[in-house]
């Protein structure tokens, strides 16, 4: 029922957008797309989208801005837009990053949201650029038949446009759509089409005006277990006496096609390549070197089944779910560790101390709904600040661990659909006086030098009534 | 010391005289203190082997009503109507459990928390047991000084800081109330004694309060409320009645029974039930002694007395028939309980309740269990004996009335060698502490020649050593020294056994259970809880679980779902019900399921891995109590000529009954092991019967990757058209 709604949903929405090219007139009309390619990977969850624009500023006035269009169906389901542009010929090319940033238009047709490029350097009339821009999506991979039983295989859908939605006009563009495998049970055609093996072309079209749509739907198979994080609380413990304390709560689900009916044991353990394909058996986390004293368990006790490789580079932890998991099933567990805190804390030039850390998810190739990063700074701190690449949510907490008088600051950070890209450094700078370290010990022996001086009162004193 | 040094001469010469006895008493205390460690320590191999988690099947619910009084708070604790255990009836959670434990670990987590120690609840509730096990070594200190001497106190609180009897029952992890109650018990006693030999009014209200402890701990309390009368009355007929006595017992039995009666789980039992009548009638007899006795004082004519005395002991004798009589018949004071009954007739549960039989650890104790956690101090309890009945006093004829008592219930029932552990450990530690005393006398005579008053040995001993000195001169020295270093060689033995059968025997935790692999390397098999933590994390939340009772607390801890039965077995109608279930064929069973609204079943099988406590060993017992409420229910059917068998020959109903099913389902398609035919059980070392296993109403649900737990899911009534 839902498919033939949202076909019409989306004619409706390419004839309005046909209408609104009429009637629209916007400041970024003298700019136009000479050459678009566009490379989709479909091979894990994460849809991985490469977009190649040849930007051209046809109109008279030097520009520095370019929008980016997405419709509101996809915009939810993004994790992440980058842009680079190549500068230099042959061999000396140098990456620019630029910036990227979500915008408001007033007068957006069908609520199509935006994203606008900022260039390095304003693009003056009649001039052209070539522009690469990564963007992820998450959960666009929709499981079709919804449940699976132990020995079926995973077919999904993915819906996009075979024109790509710009509110600029694009002279020419192809689309590649690339499956994890050949089997590819059927694909929207919008001519010309082509399908070569595991990929299919989309394209060339030309002189497409802008906002053209052309809804494609394709149906294939996808065995790869799609792991998504639902939750995810990470918490960094700063101690000033040498180490770094690690804690990350995760709650796991397989977001893939819901198992059906049967687990059966026998036919998962002697035909492993048959059954239960989608499933997922391990999980891998990449955690920084020199991690010490690393553990991973649940609310019910240690999970034995984890094993962590090291070398000087990188610490590899590789996890199994105490039972593998199928479509929709569900597991919380807890990872640990330690690193010496060294490699993290450093001085800033102002007299500060600043924590450098990552901020996403250490497991590989998941996708995260929702990440919590709490800083604990050690009690005595102050003044903290955080600094992150991307815009989240920040609060402070205050947490109380072992012999703390007046607690600990906590820096909070959140942050919705992270991917693995997410996963750069962030810093929470404050200042610390040394004094505060030795606060604890010095309590510890006050109390046992009053307990002991008590037993020596005790001792000597007496105190009975009667005489 | 440099107040020392300051004093004047006289002063400093004081301060020497003091020296040894200063001295003897830091080796004393510093011996405490490292006896007091070794009991916490020589507990924390489970913690060291595998982790810091809680054990077995009790501790689970323990754990569980621990978290919920953390969270909640006392009064929610107390009002807990608990709907996820005994579907549909539900249990009343607080006044059907010894509070004891919970609040204890509570109050110590609530302590801890004070100081700023940030620990989980589960921590303190996994080294709560080894805590209070050392504190016992305390205990058995004073309680072995009061009635011997600090010697015999010593040596008590060393042998029963590593006497396996006790271990068994307080390692890291087993969260259960035998844990504090065993201190409680033996705290309570001691703190009798010494009310007892001191005629002291405070000590017999700390006794009292002991009591109390003891009776919100554990249903084990009765042992106390029945031996003190017994032991009162031991000594008014052996005509050691005092006024001590009087205050002693009076007090604790007046304030400790109201303190009692405050536990909602005890209530009015107290005055009621069949088990505390003993204690109520000594009390009256006291009364009477007491008042005969001040007849006595007032009336100086003897011939006047004995008939007075004729004529009340008469009417007592016959007012305590009639009033016992009368609240038998009318049905104010309650008969004996099964359990009770059980203890002094040990062939009682076998006939009457296959419940209490069925339990591994209400079995008659063998003679290698003994052997196993006493070792040498099943010889010294005799020679301990012996010496107490030299030196017969108040406090002496205590400890070997406690001794006997819980040695018979020792015999009676395995876990009971637990109650006698104390009492073993105290009367063998007078053997230990009054023949090493009497051998180094004996050397220490020798080569002063002249005995000093050094020693607070006993006197007699002293006297008979001395006499046997001027008899065989020569191979005198020799022979206490030969003694002497017996007597080391069997203590030093016995710590060895106790340090081994703890780490061997007692530090398992039960859920997890480890192998050694064909490399020689540890392979642990952690299935069941891969089960909980499937079904916590993947079954609907009300989703209602059945299972034999023995799994009941541990899924509603882990698994947190609702089980039909569980360890608590209030209820043995609908545990045969269960039973019957099980025992069932496959459509009959479907019936009694769905009436209990059962989405899952749960069964343990040990045939991939050769585990053999699971549910087809089990199975005779639940036919058995199955069979105990429903008739239907034939144990000779599941027999072939009185055989327990699952291959070929095995019984037509036992081959197609849904345990049977629900445990070999799929498994002949599987091969265990090298050169034997698919569908090989390991546990039980045959081929099974019936490989070719058809499920109507039921589909398997989860697996765990030994195969050890087993769940299916009960399939939906199917469509009428």
């Amino acid at each position: 029922m839902e498919a033939p709604i949202r076909a019409r949903e989306i004619l409706g929405f390419t004839l309005l957008s046909l209408l609104f090219f009429v009637c629209r007139s916007s400041p970024s009309h003298n700019l136009l797309i000479s050459n678009a390619e566009r490379r989709i990977d479909l091979s894990s969850h994460i849809v991985k989208v490469y977009l190649t624009l040849k930007v051209e500023n046809a109109g008279s006035t030097p520009t520095s801005e370019i929008l980016l269009a997405f419709p509101p169906t996809q915009v939810d389901h993004l994790a992440t837009v980058e842009a680079l542009v190549t500068k230099g010929k042959r061999k000396k090319t140098t990456i620019v990053h630029l910036d990227v940033k979500p915008t408001e238009l007033p007068d957006a047709p069908n609520e199509t949201k935006y994203f606008t490029i900022y260039l390095a350097n304003p693009l003056n009339s009649g001039e052209s650029t070539t522009l690469e821009v990564l963007y992820l999506f998450t959960h666009s991979l929709e499981p079709f038949p919804a449940e699976i039983g132990q020995s079926e295989s995973q077919l999904v859908f993915y819906r996009d446009s075979a024109l790509i939605l710009s509110p600029y006009h694009i002279k020419q563009q192809t689309t590649f759509l690339k499956a994890p495998s050949t089997k590819v049970e059927s694909f929207t055609r919008v001519e010309p089409t082509n399908r070569a093996g595991t990929e299919m072309k989309y394209g060339p079209y030309e002189d497409r005006p802008s906002y053209s749509f052309s809804p494609i739907l394709i149906h294939f198979e996808n065995n790869s277990p799609f792991p998504v994080v639902e939750e995810l609380v990470r918490e960094v413990e700063i101690s000033h006496w040498g180490n770094l304390q690690v804690t990350e709560q995760y709650t796991l689900v397989h977001g893939g096609a819901r198992h059906k009916g049967v687990f059966s044991r026998v036919d998962y353990q002697s035909r492993p390549s048959l059954n239960g394909v989608s499933s997922l058996r391990y999980l891998l986390a990449r955690l920084p070197p020199r991690v010490h004293s690393v553990y991973y368990r649940d609310e019910i006790g240690n999970i034995s089944s984890s094993h962590l490789r090291t070398d000087s580079r990188k610490s590899e932890l590789e996890i199994e779910p105490r039972y593998p998991l199928f479509g929709g099933w569900k597991a919380t567990f807890l990872i640990g560790y330690g690193l010496p805190l060294q490699d993290f804390l450093f001085e800033s030039s102002d007299d500060r101390r600043y924590l450098n850390f990552t901020f996403g998810c250490p497991l590989l190739d998941t996708v995260v709904d929702k990440l919590t990063v709490k800083v604990v700074l050690p009690e005595g701190s102050k003044d903290p600040s955080a600094v992150v690449p991307f815009p989240v949510e920040q609060h402070f907490e205050t947490k109380y661990s072992y012999l703390d008088v007046v607690g600990r600051t906590v820096v909070v950070m959140e942050k919705k659909n992270l991917v693995p890209v997410h996963n750069s450094h962030f810093q929470v700078y404050y200042t610390f006086k040394p004094m505060f370290m030795l606060a604890e010990p010095l309590m510890l022996t006050t109390a046992f030098f009053l307990f002991f001086v008590a037993c020596v009162a005790y001792l000597h004193i007496d105190l009975s009534i009667r005489k | 010391m440099t107040t020392v040094t300051n004093m004047p001469l006289s002063d400093l010469l004081k301060s020497f005289k003091l020296k040894t006895k200063q001295q003897e008493l830091l080796i004393r205390v510093s011996i405490l203190c490292l006896v007091y460690i070794l009991a916490f320590i020589t507990r924390l191999f489970s913690v060291l082997r595998y982790e810091s988690m809680i054990h077995e099947f009790d501790p689970y619910f323990n754990y569980r009503t621990t978290l919920y009084l953390t969270q909640n708070g006392f009064y929610d604790f107390w009002n807990w109507f608990d709907y996820e255990s005994w579907y549909p009836l539900g249990r009343i959670v607080g006044g059907t459990l010894y509070p004891g434990l919970m609040v204890t670990a509570v109050l110590i987590y609530r302590i801890l928390h004070f100081l700023r120690f940030a620990v989980h609840i589960r921590e303190v509730c996994v080294l709560t047991a080894p805590f209070f096990a050392s504190n016992t070594t305390l205990v058995a200190y004073f309680f072995g000084k009061e009635i011997w001497d600090t010697g015999a106190g010593l040596v008590a609180a060393i042998l029963i800081a590593i006497c396996p009897g006790y271990i068994s029952r307080s390692v890291a992890g087993s969260y259960d109330n035998e844990g504090v109650a065993i201190f409680a018990l033996l705290f309570t006693f001691y703190l009798f004694v010494k009310a007892v030999n001191t005629g002291s009014l405070a000590w017999s209200l700390a006794s009292a309060f002991g009591y109390f402890y003891m009776v919100s701990a554990w249903g084990g309390y009765v042992f106390i409320i029945n031996l003190i009368p017994l032991y009162v009355l031991v000594l008014l007929i052996t005509g050691r009645y005092s006024m001590r006595l009087y205050v002693a017992y009076n007090c604790m039995y007046v304030l400790g029974m109201l303190l009692a009666m405050q536990i909602r789980f005890v209530g009015f039992q107290h005055v009621q039930s069949g088990e505390h009548m003993a204690a109520m009638g000594v009390f009256f007899l006291m009364q009477v002694f007491y008042f005969l006795d001040w007849v006595k004082h007032m009336l100086s004519d003897t011939k006047l007395f004995q008939a007075f005395l004729r004529i009340t002991v008469t009417c007592a004798v016959v007012v305590g028939t009639i009033a016992l009589g009368l609240g038998m018949l009318s049905g104010y004071i309650s008969p004996w309980t099964g359990r009770f009954y059980s203890l002094l007739d040990p062939t009682y549960a076998k006939d009457h309740i296959p419940i209490i039989a069925s339990v591994s650890e209400h079995q008659p104790t063998a003679w290698s269990s003994f052997m196993f956690d006493y070792h040498i101090l099943l010889f010294l309890f005799p020679a301990g004996l012996y010496f107490c009945f030299k030196r017969l006093s108040d406090a002496t004829i205590f400890i070997v009335m406690y001794g006997l008592t819980s040695m018979y219930f020792a015999g009676v029932m395995v876990r009971l060698i637990l109650v006698a552990t104390p009492a073993v450990c105290l009367i063998s530690a007078i053997a230990v502490s009054a023949t090493v005393k009497n051998l180094t006398v004996l050397l220490r005579s020798k080569n002063k020649g002249v005995l000093t008053g050094s020693t607070k040995g006993s006197s007699s001993s002293r006297a008979s050593s001395k006499a046997l000195l001027d008899q065989s001169q020569p191979f005198q020295k020799n022979g206490a020294i030969a003694l002497l270093f017996g007597a080391f060689y069997l203590l030093s033995k016995y710590a060895t056994h106790c340090t081994w059968v703890t780490s061997e025997a007692y530090s398992s935790p039960s859920i997890v259970l480890a192998a050694r692999g064909a490399h020689g390397n540890r392979v642990i098999f952690d299935d069941y809880r891969e089960a909980y933590f499937w079904l916590r994390q993947n079954t609907p939340v009300d989703a209602k679980v059945m299972s034999w009772w023995d799994y009941g607390y541990q899924i509603t801890a882990m698994g947190n779902r609702t089980v039909i039965v569980d360890n608590n077995t209030w209820n043995n109608t609908h545990i045969a019900t269960v039973g019957r279930a099980l025992s069932s064929y496959e459509d009959e069973a479907i019936e009694i399921m769905r009436s209990l609204d059962v989405d899952y079943v749960l069964v343990v099988f040990g045939g991939v891995t050769g585990y053999s406590s699971d549910d087809i060993n089990k199975f005779l017992w639940m036919v058995r109590i199955g069979g105990g409420v429903f008739p239907v229910i034939k144990e000779p059917d599941y027999l072939v000529n009185g055989e327990y068998r699952v291959d070929k020959g095995a019984a037509p109903k036992m081959l197609n009954c849904l345990m049977y099913k629900l445990c070999y389902y799929r498994f002949g398609e599987m091969l265990t092991e090298y050169g034997k035919p698919p569908g090989y059980d390991r546990a039980r070392g045959v081929e099974i019967g019936n490989k070719d296993i058809k499920l109507e109403h039921l589909e398997e649900a989860f697996t765990t990757s030994n195969w050890i737990v087993r769940i299916y899911k009960v399939k939906p009534p199917n469509n009428r058209w």
